[in-house]
């Protein structure tokens, strides 16, 4: 069964079919990705959630082309770029696939003054440019991200956390790419500036029409940047839904879990809230296997025949409840 | 309001970093009360750890206490320069929980020995004695099996177990004032939840007072009875946890509010807080918040405000609180603190 939502009349810029990711030789072997399709839209934000462990991050690597995939492909634009693929295709992929990490003081190289380090895709992939072509590329991208042109002659010790951050969203965006993954961008981040790098984002999809990967714990943040959430347990997707639909109707009981867990700016909340614990044995899958089903449009859940009957008698509930 | 426990009176503390001094900590001065859960929120550099870690004598090398006292049992704490005379405190009195399990660990040793070790250490318990009492902190700390678990190392158990086994540590002798440093940070937001209110548990068991640095205003709203708010090395608003996240304020404390995506809508900009804090190697005229702050007035880039008192437990730092000065108005955000008295979502 594919589960694209064939309905859907958006265009999928990513379709990420049956991913398998396992880590290890024959009897060491650990399958971290467990069989995982969705597709990302052209423009929009898809947010990955999910606890440290459950293969949110290999998603990214693998859709990136960093880590092998075991099973199942990806594809970009329609055409396959998982396993072997021809090089114009991989060159393609390089350049406008990209990837902002999570903490800018151990991902920008401490020797390299900014100018390398943000225009270092630009030598594998453009080696026709001029130096001076590169530099004026260089400028462009640190003034998109906010920053001087003459930070370009400094080194990263220099920079504040924030401004880091800036600097190596602005490595992606020399690039001209057209599907950002960004991996836990804000969580190394202190509070007001995860407020600017946020913003940042949404500045640039608006001015670009980037697609970005969204790949996150908190799903507080998601909740404000985010068109769709996946939410992923162990190498399996559980739910996957539009932030609306996700936040007003999650089914899953993982997904309840990780939504109880979510600390709120609120005392009155917080006092009286009461974590769910998620706990396998709920589920009774012995004699009827979970499948991925569609129970309103566009919101998918991992549920068998039993629990899915449940799911749709609580949307139904809400609904009427809220009218 | 109880007793204090712990005084802090207009503390300086610099540090000197390649030949220039770094005041990092400006004329501070704070009550801890006993049995109270105090927050201490900032960004990082703010001091929020720098301060906590002058009580346990815990400075680097290049850092001392410049002026001011730490009332701590009737002694001045801030004094104290031998190691000796520390640990009588460290430890045995005030107890710490660092934010990553993993190096706070050491991984050669059985976590029953790390434990064991601080037992013998401050409470001179050896052999069976000891035993039980390891036995008995695990489960307090919710480690199950612990005849097992304490045989093991520290990478046999997860990140939030490892945390655990730190707070078990940190409680064995059972200290009056436990410190909590971002002890969740590195935590998944499930295991998050579980230990806080694993400390809010051991609070209650262990009377203990409780002062946890944080810079996730969620986590504060969980646990804190009190919130000090720090920035550039100074308390600019200190308050119950109702006041700060009701009724707010210094324009710092709104601007860290109005900045979180909690509060924010999609679609429209989030409040992000312009510039970056002072350098505090040079000395700061006036507020030190004045050149981010929107609502800056005259005075603030010449005098240092004073507190104002908004309640007997609520002051603030900020010259907007003068009778004088102009009535502003909190970012429009904040009233969303009230408004989302429920959740973020809602369950069918």
């Amino acid at each position: 069964m594919s589960l694209a939502d064939h309905n859907n009349p958006r265009e999928a810029l990513i379709q990420v079919k049956d991913l398998h990711i396992s880590f290890g030789e024959r009897k060491r072997r650990f399958e971290a990705v467990r069989g995982v399709s969705f597709d990302i839209f052209k423009g929009e934000t898809f947010g990955l959630v999910g606890e440290s462990g459950s293969g949110k991050t290999s998603i990214g690597r693998a859709i990136i082309r960093v880590y092998e995939t075991s099973g199942g492909e990806v594809l970009y634009g329609g055409q396959r770029i998982s396993g072997k693929i021809d090089k114009d295709l991989d060159r393609r992929v390089t350049r406008e696939i990209q990837m902002i990490f999570q903490d800018p003081m151990a991902s920008l190289n401490e020797r390299a003054k900014v100018d390398y380090i943000v225009a270092e895709g630009l030598y594998s992939t453009e080696k026709n440019l001029t130096r001076l072509q590169r530099q004026a590329r260089v400028h462009e991208a640190l003034m998109d991200v906010g920053l001087l042109p003459e930070f370009a002659a400094r080194f990263p010790h220099e920079f504040s956390g924030g401004q880091r951050q800036r600097i190596g969203i602005a490595r992606a965006l020399v690039m001209n790419p057209k599907f950002i993954i960004a991996d836990e961008p804000i969580s190394a981040l202190d509070v007001s500036i995860r407020a600017q790098v946020l913003n940042l984002m949404s500045k640039l999809q608006r001015e670009r029409g980037l697609t970005y990967l969204f790949i996150s714990h908190d799903l507080s943040v998601m909740r404000f940047i985010c068109d769709r959430i996946a939410v992923i347990h162990r190498g399996l997707l559980v739910e996957l839904a539009s932030t609306e639909q996700l936040f007003r109707f999650p089914l899953h009981p993982y997904t309840q879990a990780l939504l109880s867990a979510v600390p709120l700016p609120n005392p009155a909340y917080e006092r009286k809230k009461r974590p769910l614990i998620y706990d396998e044995r709920i589920h009774h899958y012995e004699n009827n296997e979970p499948t991925w089903r569609e129970l309103q449009p566009g919101h998918f859940v991992l549920a068998n025949d039993e629990e899915a009957r449940g799911y749709e008698d609580r949307i139904g509930a809400v609904k009427a409840a809220q009218g | 309001m109880s007793e204090p426990i712990l005084q802090v009176k207009d503390l300086n503390i610099k540090f000197s970093l390649r030949g220039r001094v770094l005041h990092a900590i400006r004329g501070v001065s704070l009550d801890i009360h006993q049995g109270e859960s105090l927050a201490i929120v900032g960004e990082s550099g703010s001091g929020k750890s720098v301060l906590t870690k002058s009580f346990m004598g815990l400075l680097d090398a290049n850092g001392w206490v410049d002026s001011g006292s730490i009332i701590f049992e009737g002694k001045d704490v801030a004094n104290y320069k031998t190691e000796k005379e520390w640990l009588s405190i460290r430890g045995r009195k005030i107890a710490m929980v660092l934010q990553d399990p993993m190096t706070s660990l050491n991984p050669l040793k059985n976590i029953g020995k790390q434990i064991g070790e601080a037992l013998f250490l401050h409470q001179g318990l050896k052999g069976a004695q000891a035993q039980e009492r390891i036995r008995e902190i695990l489960l307090d700390v919710g480690i199950e099996d612990p005849q097992r678990r304490m045989k093991q190392y520290p990478h046999q158990f997860s990140g939030g177990m490892r945390q655990r086994v730190v707070i078990a540590i940190a409680i064995a002798c059972q200290p009056q004032i436990l410190i909590c440093d971002e002890p969740t940070t590195a935590l998944d937001v499930t295991i998050q939840a579980q230990i806080l209110q694993l400390i809010r548990n051991l609070i209650k068991k262990y009377n203990l007072t409780t002062i946890y640095i944080t810079h996730d205003l969620g986590v504060v709203a969980n646990i804190a009875d009190r919130i000090a708010v720090m920035y550039a090395g100074d308390i600019v608003e200190i308050g119950t946890c109702d006041e700060i996240f009701y009724a707010p304020k210094h324009p710092y404390t709104w601007a860290l509010l109005s900045s979180l995506p909690q509060l924010g809508r999609k679609g429209e900009e989030l409040f992000a807080i312009k510039g970056t804090p002072p350098n505090l190697f040079n000395e700061v005229a006036g507020d030190a918040f004045a050149p981010r702050n929107p609502f800056a007035l005259n005075i603030d880039f010449k005098e240092r405000p004073p507190y104002f008192d908004v309640s007997p437990t609520h002051r603030v730092r900020s010259w907007l609180l003068d009778e004088r000065a102009p009535k502003v108005e909190p970012p429009e955000s904040l009233k969303r603190i009230d408004a989302q008295g429920g959740s973020l979502y809602e369950f069918g």
